[in-house]
């Protein structure tokens, strides 16, 4: 498997994307597992590096599965390695998505629905919680995202990019004027 | 024939969702998706998008992904879905491997990582924004809203893994839901 990357790429990421629940972050250290210390594929520092561009660019931090596919095998090896990852997870959620659809207005799917409803809400905001740990805690972090959740309340029409942008106006402004970044907790 | 809302071209699907997953950008990506297919396209009820969001949530698979499989397959069935989540990644997929070529050269860029920072904390205020919003809706009683606090903090706060979370959450908060009298199990 190791002489043939694209094979072993598949062999470990198939099985990996019907685990990873709640996404890229359930399955990074087993992948670490497999594509280190198993198949030597990267070292650790490499692992890393592609661990935090993956989080910088855009898109799902599972695209890290992307990276090390094109790490190992350039662009046949990023293919491959996203439809491996990407792939299987989709289907079923495919798959579930049209049994789901089938039964609207029976009993069990409007308690389905109410039901997952506030899990959502729950995990939305514990998914807030988790990047503003990722990034420091502050309290300017705090301030930005409460400031742009208010202002995208106030302005419907406003494009997220908009506040986007002033979000990292904001954060060059306060590095200038020495707020920013804080030490690291 | 029951009436039917105008078919959403694929293309239209295409755009949105490459659009989307293309400026992705620090997380918070699922508050965007609510933001143009349940505010700005009327695509689906919010009511829906909350329990796609939690289905993919509590199915395998990123989030991102999971959400656009749903919504695509909601619109037009498994093409919808192909659509959806091929234009979803094309973006990400590109741009993962040019910031990762561009990576070493990108860190020089002065303000660069304050930057990332603010972008970040800006998406987090639209994952708020989302949260608020479901709350609002699907939370207004004593159940749900226990429920939803529950998780957050069993998940946000502890760091509990999702599986088992997930696992005690959803089926009972969807027995609570389960309407009174009901036969139809």
């Amino acid at each position: 498997m190791r002489d043939n990357p694209l094979l072993g790429l598949t062999v470990i990421l198939v099985p990996f994307s019907l685990l990873s629940i709640g996404g890229g972050p359930s399955i990074f250290a087993p992948l670490q597992r497999e594509v280190v210390d198993v198949m030597q594929w990267l070292t650790a520092r490499e692992f890393i590096d592609l661990f935090s561009i993956a989080r910088v660019a855009p898109g799902p931090g599972a695209m890290l599965a992307t990276l090390i596919g094109w790490k190992i095998a350039g662009w046949a090896g990023a293919l491959v390695a996203t439809l491996a990852l990407f792939g299987p997870a989709s289907i079923l959620t495919l798959m579930v998505a049209r049994v789901y659809d089938r039964y609207r207005g029976r009993d069990w799917h409007t308690a389905l629905e109410a039901g997952l409803a506030p899990v959502a809400v729950g995990l939305i905001f514990a998914g807030a919680i988790s990047i503003i740990r990722l990034s420091g805690n502050s309290m300017l972090t705090w301030a930005a995202a409460v400031g742009a959740g208010a202002v995208l309340t106030l302005r419907p029409k406003l494009h997220p990019f908009v506040v986007l942008f002033a979000g990292a106006a904001l954060f060059v402004v306060a590095e200038i004027a020495g707020f920013w970044p804080i030490a690291a907790p | 024939m029951p009436e039917t809302p105008p078919k959403v071209p694929l293309r239209d699907i295409f755009r949105v969702f490459f659009t989307i997953g293309a400026s992705s950008f620090g997380g918070g990506v699922t508050g965007w998706m609510h933001r143009i297919a349940v505010g700005q396209r009327g695509w689906l009820t919010n009511e829906k998008f909350l329990a796609g969001l939690a289905l993919g949530q509590v199915l395998p698979g990123a989030n991102v992904t999971n959400m656009a499989v749903y919504i695509g397959q909601q619109l037009r069935g498994a093409l919808g879905a192909a659509v959806a989540l091929v234009a979803v990644l094309m973006g990400p997929f590109f741009l993962v491997i040019a910031v990762a070529t561009l990576y070493d050269e990108a860190i020089k860029i002065p303000f660069f990582h304050s930057a990332m920072d603010g972008i970040a904390a800006a998406a987090v205020g639209m994952v708020l924004r989302m949260g608020t919003t479901g709350a609002l809706h699907g939370c207004r009683k004593a159940a749900p809203a226990l429920i939803a606090l529950g998780v957050f903090v069993a998940i946000g706060i502890l760091q509990w893994p999702l599986a088992p979370v997930a696992l005690v959450a959803a089926p009972l908060s969807v027995a609570l839901a389960w309407p009174r009298g009901s036969r139809d199990a």
